[in-house]
């Protein structure tokens, strides 16, 4: 029983990473005021781009930090068209995605079917082999590991350093950031790099780690739950993380359904397949309505353009 | 100060300022200056340059020609950043702040480089002790007053111990007493030799305060003056270029019936930081002018939206109209018994910016006056309304065509007010009817309502400008954190008096503001 709570627990962290990945990428991108719903492409593009990398020169390390740069680059183009070219920011992000669809599919279409290793496993001597203790904590791969670190700093960075605190007061009035003289496009540009990096990394994790392998459109929506999950932690990184555990507890809930025939209440499996959606769908709705509205504040100027007069 | 013998150079001084944007000088070769420790008074109307001036001096925007000299050198003021260094501080007509930041990172985002927070926060603490100006560091913004958010734009400025302080419209927000205040660190500021360049259209206070006073009309100096000698009226005149009409103001009126009431409303605010209203009550009588005054944020937004329509109460019977309870009742069913409404803002709330003049007009007029019998529009009789509009209010616009953006704020809102008062209602309710207007608008708008309370009608004004208030109505109440208060008559009401109202309990100055409603003031109401 207990070997079975720890298989169940370390699944649910390993289907959550990939969305935390995304979604910590995209509260930085959001809390400097930008919405970029262009989140699933660039995921895809880092999970192709990770898996043919790693692939063909045989070194994950490469192959994640080019995930990393690839979804930076398709932030770039989203950069290109809503900061400097003042596009409108929804539509350039769901055209995003559909790019990052189309393109991901026809870079990975020699990659199709072939096998890969999986991420090794950490193995610390000592602590990974204590009984529960061990495989719950010390038995992931390194990926892992690092999205949680990078939920840390990204908690520190936005609450502690100067930096983060021009970049919240951007997202807050970049009109009042601009007259006081902080540069407002700029600090833009960046978090929407940082934001594609993340999500690129989050793409690697999935073709790398959680299934080794490249099929079209494998990331299946988890780019747009990244983004409820930004509005389901209000903006702050430690109820991402923890949003990001939730869900991916539901989705291998939906996994564990699907294999024993619908828990044994006979439901088609379909209706576990949708659940990770339906949740977001209800998540979205509870605290955009309600009394507590007010304390999930999203960025004040979040999506709207800003054009400096000079 | 230096250089004391054979006239030391100004502290500030412009020559040949001119700065273009598309269709329009803002600023035409302005020159002046202003010594140390002189309070210098910048005067004109909206639209008259002031603000595009000042931006030019504090870096954020660029003068296409002419230069500025800094004590006596000439400098280029590339960005804000460079204005600080030289000792040139700013306060914003609207505020630069972040509502949901607190006040120390607030103060911290507007010094240079990085300052250490603990050390800034005894610093903040120290200062707004010394100015007179308290302030709590870890509170949120959108939990102070309006007077409270200025300080935090004062305490910033003082922080880094400018020689120039520039003050963008000061007071338009803040009450009697809040204003006295700040005259007070001001004056103790320029006595320890910080030169104040003192930007407003209110002329008593410029008299009441400054040294030295450069009058701006369409981007052009035109005048100089001392304005403890000048008369207000000279300096008006100055201002606007023409002789000061005389409104024909209205007799004593005897008592009249009713026309609209509200009694005991109960509104609980739909708003993150709203105000709810607790127990509002007023009537409003034909002919007569009702004002409403207060400091944005204390529920006005609420009031208006109840009064309009746009928010309904279950208590049909806590507003009536010529004794209907209408409470329950919408937007477009109110109209149709004859209470029209005029929100504040303009662009979005009042009027669609991106479609003509002829389509707003059919958005609010359709029913009234007939303009989509069956569902059709037609625009023949649309175009004629909106034609009549445009002439019977002098609004200046291309014709019914033109987009509702493409207009000034003065014009749009003499159309928007044209538009309401041409439905002939039975009440109107007008929020800050003239705000952000020139002083020939404000004059032809405070006439149509004159002419229309003379009409018969109940006029209700929101407004946060006491002056308007004390011009227009008969009687006004203060509206404070959601409550309104006993009505007085203006003919006998003081400034004080009204003041004090305004700043919350009786007697009382709002020395720590009462938290507004559940979490604090609206940051959707932001400081005009």
């Amino acid at each position: 029983m207990m070997d079975f709570l720890v298989l169940i627990t370390v699944s649910v962290v390993i289907a959550a990473t990939p969305m935390l990945f995304a979604a910590v990428g995209e509260l930085v991108v959001e809390r400097s005021g930008v919405l970029n719903l262009g989140v699933e492409g660039m995921m895809l593009i880092g999970a192709v781009v990770g898996f043919g990398v790693t692939m063909t020169t045989g070194s994950a390390v490469l192959g994640i930090a080019s995930a990393a740069l690839a979804g930076a680059a398709l932030a770039l183009i989203f950069a290109v068209l809503v900061l400097t070219l003042m596009a409108n920011q929804v539509a350039t992000g769901l055209a995003l995605t559909i790019f990052g669809i189309g393109l991901s599919a026809l870079i990975g279409a020699g990659f199709v079917g072939m096998p890969i290793a999986a991420l090794p496993k950490l193995f610390i001597p000592g602590v990974s082999d204590l009984p529960v203790i061990g495989p719950l904590l010390f038995q992931y791969d390194a990926m892992v590991y690092l999205s949680i670190a990078l939920t840390v700093a990204v908690g520190w960075f936005l609450k502690s350093t100067h930096a983060g605190m021009v970049l919240r007061a951007v997202g807050e009035s970049a009109e009042s950031a601009h007259s006081i003289g902080h540069p407002v496009i700029r600090v833009r540009y960046l978090a929407t790099l940082f934001g594609g990096a993340l999500a690129g990394l989050g793409g690697a994790f999935l073709s790398l780690s959680v299934t080794p392998m490249w099929a079209e459109n494998m990331t299946s929506g988890r780019g747009w739950i990244a983004l409820a999950l930004v509005v389901f932690g209000s903006w702050r990184p430690g109820r991402v993380l923890l949003g990001a555990y939730i869900f991916g507890g539901v989705t291998i809930l939906q996994l564990h359904a699907q294999g024993s025939g619908g828990l044994g209440m006979g439901l088609p499996s379909q209706v576990f397949t949708m659940l990770p959606y339906l949740a977001t769908i209800a998540v979205l709705t509870i605290i955009s309505a309600g009394p507590w509205r007010g304390r999930f504040q999203a960025p004040a100027c979040l999506g709207q353009p800003f054009r400096p007069s000079v | 100060m230096r250089n004391d013998a054979g006239g030391a150079p100004p502290r500030l001084e412009l020559r040949g300022i001119t700065k273009r944007f598309p269709g329009v000088v803002a600023n035409d070769a302005v020159g002046f200056s202003v010594g140390p420790g002189e309070i210098h008074a910048l005067l004109g109307e909206n639209g008259a340059g002031k603000s595009t001036l000042v931006k030019i001096i504090y870096g954020v925007l660029h003068a296409d020609e002419g230069e500025v000299l800094w004590n006596g050198q000439a400098v280029s003021l590339a960005n804000p950043h460079e204005a600080r260094r030289l000792g040139i501080g700013m306060v914003f007509q609207h505020f630069s702040l972040f509502d949901g930041m607190t006040v120390l990172e607030n103060i911290a985002l507007g010094l240079e480089g990085k300052p250490d927070m603990r050390s800034l926060s005894g610093r903040i603490v120290e200062v707004s002790k010394a100015y007179g100006l308290p302030l709590d560091p870890r509170r949120e913004i959108h939990t102070l007053s309006v007077g409270e958010r200025q300080r935090v734009e004062i305490v910033r400025c003082l922080l880094q111990d400018p020689k120039l302080l520039i003050m963008d419209e000061p007071t338009s927000v803040l009450t009697p007493q809040e204003v006295e205040r700040l005259f007070g660190t001001l004056r103790m500021l320029s006595a320890e030799g910080c030169s104040i360049l003192y930007i407003s259209h209110k002329l008593q206070e410029i008299k009441d305060l400054c040294d030295h006073a450069t009058i701006l009309r369409g981007g052009k100096v035109v005048g100089e003056c001392d304005p403890k000698v000048e008369s207000t009226r000279g300096m008006a005149q100055l201002m606007i270029g023409a002789e000061l009409k005389t409104l024909s103001r209205r007799g004593a009126r005897p008592k009249a019936a009713t026309r609209f009431s509200v009694e005991a409303l109960d509104l609980a605010s739909d708003e993150p930081f709203g105000t709810s209203l607790k127990r509002v009550g007023f009537e409003v009588g034909a002919g007569e002018i009702f004002g409403i005054a207060g400091v944005a944020g204390n529920g006005q937004n609420e009031l208006m939206r109840a009064l309009s329509g746009e928010l309904t109460v279950a208590t049909a019977s806590s507003i009536r109209l010529d004794g209907k309870p209408v409470g329950n009742l919408g937007v477009e069913p109110r109209r149709a018994l004859g209470l029209c409404c005029v929100p504040e803002e303009r662009n979005g709330h009042a009027a669609v910016p991106d479609m003509s003049l002829a389509s707003n007009a059919l958005i609010s007029a359709r029913n009234r006056m007939k303009l989509a019998a069956k569902g059709w529009i037609s625009r023949d009789a649309t175009r004629a309304f909106a034609e009549r509009i445009i002439q019977e209010f002098g609004v200046k616009a291309r014709g019914p065509e033109s987009a509702a953006r493409s207009l000034s704020g003065g014009n749009l809102q003499k159309y928007i007010v044209g538009r309401e008062i041409l439905q002939t209602p039975e009440v109107l309710v007008i929020a800050q009817p003239t705000w952000g207007v020139d002083a020939g608008a404000a004059a032809a708008i405070h006439q149509a309502l004159f002419n229309l309370a003379q009409n018969g009608a109940a006029i209700v004004v929101v407004s946060q400008d006491l002056d308007e208030l004390l011009t227009l109505c008969d009687r006004l109440a203060v509206l404070n954190v959601g409550t309104l208060s006993k009505a007085i008559a203006t003919a006998d009401a003081s400034l004080e008096e009204i003041g004090l109202l305004m700043g919350g309990l009786h007697g009382m100055t709002p020395e720590v503001p009462a938290v507004h409603g559940e979490l604090g003031q609206g940051s959707g109401q932001h400081v005009a």
